[in-house]
């Protein structure tokens, strides 16, 4: 076990040995720091209570409207065809869910404010640990068309990563996750507080940007889509790649060598 | 015990001190500045104490959105059957000449007042939006005279931290802090988009709190309390929205 790379532990997440040939096929290493692991699985509940709770809020009202205002008496942009949970909502079913309404919005706020300190803990974090750079911001060799060309050739073809790329995140992968946490997280956040009279009150350019408070909610809906389609990747990816030793790696921070992408 | 544990252990123990003491500090700082909601206990107390408190001192000055007449909704959704009791049919078969709205509580002068005399008083009108917390919204032109006014008139204690508001709809009331309650644009609503204000819309007397969602301003106002404690009504939760589940304040 080289000592460098446990050292290294604490403000590096992926630690890429300096050549594949220094590890025997059964060492076992660093790979997540403690600051990654423990966001990561905050986040991961975080992300969990928002869904319920924001799928619960959801059937209060399935309908999506575009601009500032929008309810029954207006024709929607479109509508889920699922049942609702307000009676007054023509849904085309003959029954109406209960109302879970008021505990979920409790829990999405509550959520959201554990998930938005998480996340600023993280994002401060990685600019000082050299996260970022070292292992989410594309490597200088791959910053071209064609790198990145190759790499999705690879990927479609599931060709085996090297044993140096097995050990951080290849360009897709980072420009995947840099993609969720810089643009997709803030904009399900901003979309959040768009909806909210009081901060519209505060900042109505924030509303207004996006056409309206019913533009706004719409544009939710859609990110939080966009999300769980990230999470329903991601995991299938860490089942592909071997769901033990991926799992055991975002827990214990350590993980086998011949890893696969994740 | 290694040198390198023994300074994470007193590390630990210093972060743990400071945590503590800083929450201890920023609880009684929120307390002094009235950050603290009414429905803070419970599951979800912390997060509804941080909404509540940030967007308190994020909206110290801020005024609602206020929209031009084109933007009008031409639809606007009356949510809820109004009140089917005789008392409230008869009141309404009388053009709710009859009508009275009573103030009373930590107040120099308690009285009660009919439409008229709030009619009487300069009326303001505004174009803002509604929003209900279940998703839909509607924007209409709501006048009527500033609860500001109204508690001008009956002179508040200073004591006051709270108005509380009662519908005439048996188990509907509510309340809001001072910040809302002398906000210049929390209107006690008597009229919409030109016309008198609809029954099904809250006529003849709605309270529009248009800093926060559809379900603060509530319709068929009768009386209004001013108080500076909300521990001595219904179960102490500040209104009957924590009591069926939702939040007291509605700012998001």
């Amino acid at each position: 076990m080289p000592r460098a790379c446990y050292h290294s532990r604490v403000g590096d997440s992926a630690c890429v040995p300096s050549s594949a040939s220094a590890f025997p096929a059964t060492t076992v290493t660093a790979r997540h720091s403690a600051l990654v692991r423990v966001t990561h699985w905050i986040t991961t509940l975080c992300f969990l209570a928002l869904l319920v709770s924001g799928v619960e809020i959801l059937v209060s009202h399935p309908r999506f409207y575009w601009g500032e205002a929008g309810n029954i008496l207006t024709p929607p942009l479109f509508k889920l065809p699922i049942p609702a949970s307000r009676s007054s909502v023509p849904t085309g079913y003959g029954f109406v869910l209960p109302d879970q309404n008021g505990w979920s919005r409790y829990l999405h706020f509550q959520a959201a404010w554990v998930a938005v300190l998480t996340g600023l803990l993280y994002t401060i974090s990685i600019l000082f640990t050299g996260h970022l750079r070292k292992n989410l911001l594309p490597g200088e060799a791959d910053r071209s068309w064609r790198a990145f060309s190759i790499a999705i050739a690879n990927h479609l073809r599931f060709k085996r990563p090297s044993e140096a790329e097995a050990w951080s995140y290849n360009v897709l992968q980072r420009l995947t996750y840099l993609f969720v946490i810089f643009v997709l997280f803030p904009l399900v956040i901003w979309t959040g507080l768009a909806m909210s009279p009081a901060i519209a009150s505060v900042f109505p350019a924030a509303v207004t940007v996006f056409g309206g408070q019913q533009s706004a909610r719409t544009i939710h809906f859609f990110v939080s889509v966009f999300l769980v389609l990230f999470l329903l990747v991601h995991v299938v990816m860490i089942c592909l790649a071997g769901f033990r030793n991926r799992m055991r790696a975002m827990i214990t921070g350590r993980a086998g060598t011949h890893m696969e992408r994740a | 015990m290694s040198d390198l544990s023994r300074r994470k252990l007193i590390a630990t123990g210093l972060a743990a001190t400071a945590g503590a003491s800083g929450l201890a500090v920023a609880t009684g700082l929120a307390q002094r500045y009235g950050l603290i909601p009414p429905d803070h206990g419970g599951l979800y107390g912390a997060g509804e104490t941080l909404t509540y408190a940030a967007q308190r001192i994020l909206t110290r000055h801020s005024s609602a959105r206020e929209f031009p007449r084109s933007q009008i909704s031409k639809t606007p959704f009356p949510n809820g059957e109004p009140p089917k009791d005789e008392a409230f049919r008869r009141l309404q078969q009388g053009a709710f000449a009859d009508w009275r709205l009573g103030v009373d509580g930590l107040v120099a002068r308690p009285a009660s007042f009919s439409l008229a005399e709030l009619k009487s008083y300069s009326s303001r009108s505004q174009i803002t939006h509604l929003a209900c917390e279940e998703g839909w919204s509607f924007i209409a032109e709501w006048t009527g005279v500033p609860l500001s006014h109204v508690l001008d008139v009956v002179g508040i204690l200073p004591q006051a931290r709270y108005v509380v508001y009662f519908s005439i709809q048996r188990g509907w009331w509510d309340s809001v802090d001072m910040a809302d309650a002398l906000h210049s644009q929390t209107l006690l609503t008597y009229g919409m988009n030109g016309g008198e204000l609809p029954v099904g819309h809250g006529g003849p007397l709605r309270l529009r709190v248009p800093r926060q969602l559809g379900y603060k301003s509530v319709k068929y106002i009768a009386r209004l309390t001013v108080t500076d404690d909300l521990k001595r009504f219904g179960r102490g939760l500040g209104s009957a929205s924590p009591e069926g589940g939702y939040a007291w304040y509605a700012g998001i």
